[in-house]
């Protein structure tokens, strides 16, 4: 297998490690910020959800939400940069790498930081009262799969952006509905039907689901369709971003 | 017209061609065509590229010998850049046959870029890294294991002068600095093809210089180069070869002196005056054997021969000047005075 790919995953964490407090307080403010917001201040007077308390039940999704926006947003705002204005893209294609290793480089890193930022709230979670169970290893996986296809839908984004203006679509229109309507801050079953359908479909309604049975071991459902659709998707993902970029690329 | 002087074997800072070529001794032959010779670094045949409807390369050959820098001239939008990154497959040609260091590209794209090193036009420094962490950075991209990348990346910033530089971040380098860090990280892979895309673009005539001085030292250890370049005075003093490149075409090629006598003329008279006047001078210098270039209140006269003897008729004019053609008179002539904006 070509590993080539992992000398842009070390330059990138190469520079990460230079920023390492900015960025993760980028990452992290906002889920945590919600987990307090809603979890405590809220969820005192929210009834218990599925055995759950409020601030129980939020959390998995929460952490899911902290691995979409660090990977979207390392592969928007942080290879656009990259793309357009260092122009590192055209410095690496001037060497053996491929389109297809600064595809696979970008989305490594995108989904490796998604995943940091998932690790360290899922470590603070006993802080706030939530306990995971072993099952909770299970997130380790599973998010990074979350990581890498947002990772990828990012670098979609940056293939079609020709402005940084451009990512305010992609932030208003799809992450921030997704972190509403993905099941993070209520549960979908009980939706009236239509809503339950159209939610569940959202990308980001498996991964917040299959994280809430992860972290306190209640495994439910149809699993394996639950994994395989996903996976099938962030496949799917990678190679449009391939493909969207060779073409951004080479004229 | 071919001039592609037998260099001595490189040595030092870029690496023999010797090392990798097997047919050295059927190397003499060195003519533009599909086959590449031994001794043939770059050769390019009938290549074509179309942006939708405009033509932008238009079935131009060259080939480029071990040991020549051959310099690309041409107005903006002669098509220059794009031939490069045609030849680096950051543009996709749209007819032709290309083959670089004995392989076909773009087939053979990754295993020949391994031996090419780019000082690209625009400026791809990584902001976010030091001056040292640029060159070891990329050396991992051509995979270059780490201990003789430390010991190259030693080796090239003293060779630049960068040595004092070595945490700084690049935001704090001057340009004549960036560029030389540029070259320095084109030739961290030890390339035998080092391709120049107006390297000394934007600075200042110090500069300039001593990036002169580099690459003059790079080309007496042998390493081939191709520059493109907007500066006559640059190309003249690098090149052994030019190629002046019109609207997609190559227009001219040869050694540069013998391009600029053969096409323009050995010295330029440049006078002023008035159109009455400057008709007059012209009749008179048709005595001897020159050329004439009437622009709007100036008369160019391009002689063949010696036509100092004519110098008596501009009599005690102050405004004109006689002097050397030059590379600059060449350009102008085959592409013409005006701007070329798109």
């Amino acid at each position: 297998m070509n590993i080539a790919f992992t000398k842009i995953w070390v330059r990138n964490a190469r520079v990460w490690r230079k920023h390492i407090m900015a960025t993760l307080i980028g990452n992290l403010g906002q889920p945590f910020l919600f987990l307090i917001a809603m979890g405590y201040g809220l969820g005192r007077d929210v009834g218990p959800i599925d055995g759950l308390s409020y601030l129980q039940f939020i959390a998995p999704g929460l952490v899911a939400s902290a691995v979409m926006y660090a990977a979207a947003f390392e592969t928007t705002y942080g290879s656009y940069t990259r793309l357009a204005l260092q122009k590192s893209y055209e410095a690496m294609l001037m060497t053996p790498l491929t389109v297809g290793d600064i595809v696979l480089g970008e989305i490594s890193w995108g989904a490796c930081k998604g995943l940091i930022a998932a690790l360290i709230m899922v470590a603070t979670l006993p802080f706030f009262g939530v306990w995971p169970s072993w099952w909770a290893l299970g997130l380790l996986p599973l998010l990074l799969v979350a990581g890498i296809f947002f990772a990828a839908l990012g670098l979609i984004m940056t293939a079609l952006a020709s402005n940084y203006e451009f990512f305010n679509y992609f932030i208003s229109l799809v992450l921030t509905p997704l972190f509403l309507f993905s099941g993070i801050f209520f549960p979908l079953d009980t939706l009236a039907p239509t809503a339950r359908f159209v939610f569940s479909l959202l990308p980001l309604s498996p991964i917040v689901e299959l994280a809430r049975m992860l972290t306190f071991g209640r495994l439910q459902g149809p699993l394996l369709l639950k994994i395989v659709i996903p996976l099938l998707v962030t496949l799917a993902t990678v190679w449009l971003a391939k493909v969207l970029l060779q073409r951004r690329l080479i004229k | 017209m071919e001039s592609g002087v037998a260099l001595p074997p490189p040595s030092g800072i870029v690496q023999s061609m010797k090392a990798d070529s097997p047919t050295q001794d059927e190397s003499v032959a060195g003519r533009p065509g599909p086959v590449p010779a031994a001794a043939d670094i770059v050769v390019v045949d009938g290549l074509r590229k179309d942006f939708g409807e405009r033509r932008a390369v238009d079935n131009i050959s060259f080939a480029i010998r071990t040991g020549e820098c051959v310099g690309f001239l041409g107005p903006n939008g002669a098509g220059k850049s794009t031939t490069i990154h045609i030849l680096l497959g950051l543009v996709r040609r749209s007819a032709g046959t290309i083959h670089l260091l004995g392989e076909e590209v773009p087939k053979h794209h990754q295993k020949v870029k391994q031996k090419i090193g780019v000082v690209p036009q625009i400026d791809s420094l990584d902001p976010d890294l030091s001056v040292e962490e640029n060159l070891l950075t990329y050396a991992g991209y051509f995979n270059i294991p780490k201990r003789q990348a430390m010991a190259k990346t030693d080796e090239l910033l003293e060779f630049f002068a960068l040595e004092n530089r070595r945490r700084e971040i690049i935001e704090n380098l001057s340009g004549g600095q960036r560029r030389r860090l540029l070259l320095a990280r084109a030739l961290i892979n030890e390339p035998q093809l080092l391709i120049l895309d107006e390297p000394t673009v934007g600075l200042d005539p110090q500069a300039r210089h001593l990036m002169w001085e580099r690459l003059e030292i790079l080309q007496e250890q042998g390493t081939t180069m191709l520059l493109t370049s907007h500066y006559m005075d640059e190309v003249a003093r690098l090149s052994n070869r030019v190629l002046i490149l019109d609207r997609g075409r190559i227009v001219a090629q040869g050694e540069p002196e013998q391009l600029i006598t053969d096409m323009v003329g050995v010295e330029v008279f440049e006078v002023e005056g008035t159109e009455p006047e400057l008709d007059r001078l012209a009749g008179m210098f048709s005595q001897c054997e020159a050329t004439m270039e009437r622009v709007t209140g100036k008369l160019y006269i391009y002689t063949k021969e010696d036509c100092s003897r004519l110098e008596h008729m501009l009599g005690d004019r102050r405004n004109w000047l006689r002097r050397p053609t030059n590379l600059e008179d060449l350009f102008i002539q085959l592409t013409g005075r005006s701007l070329r904006e798109s």
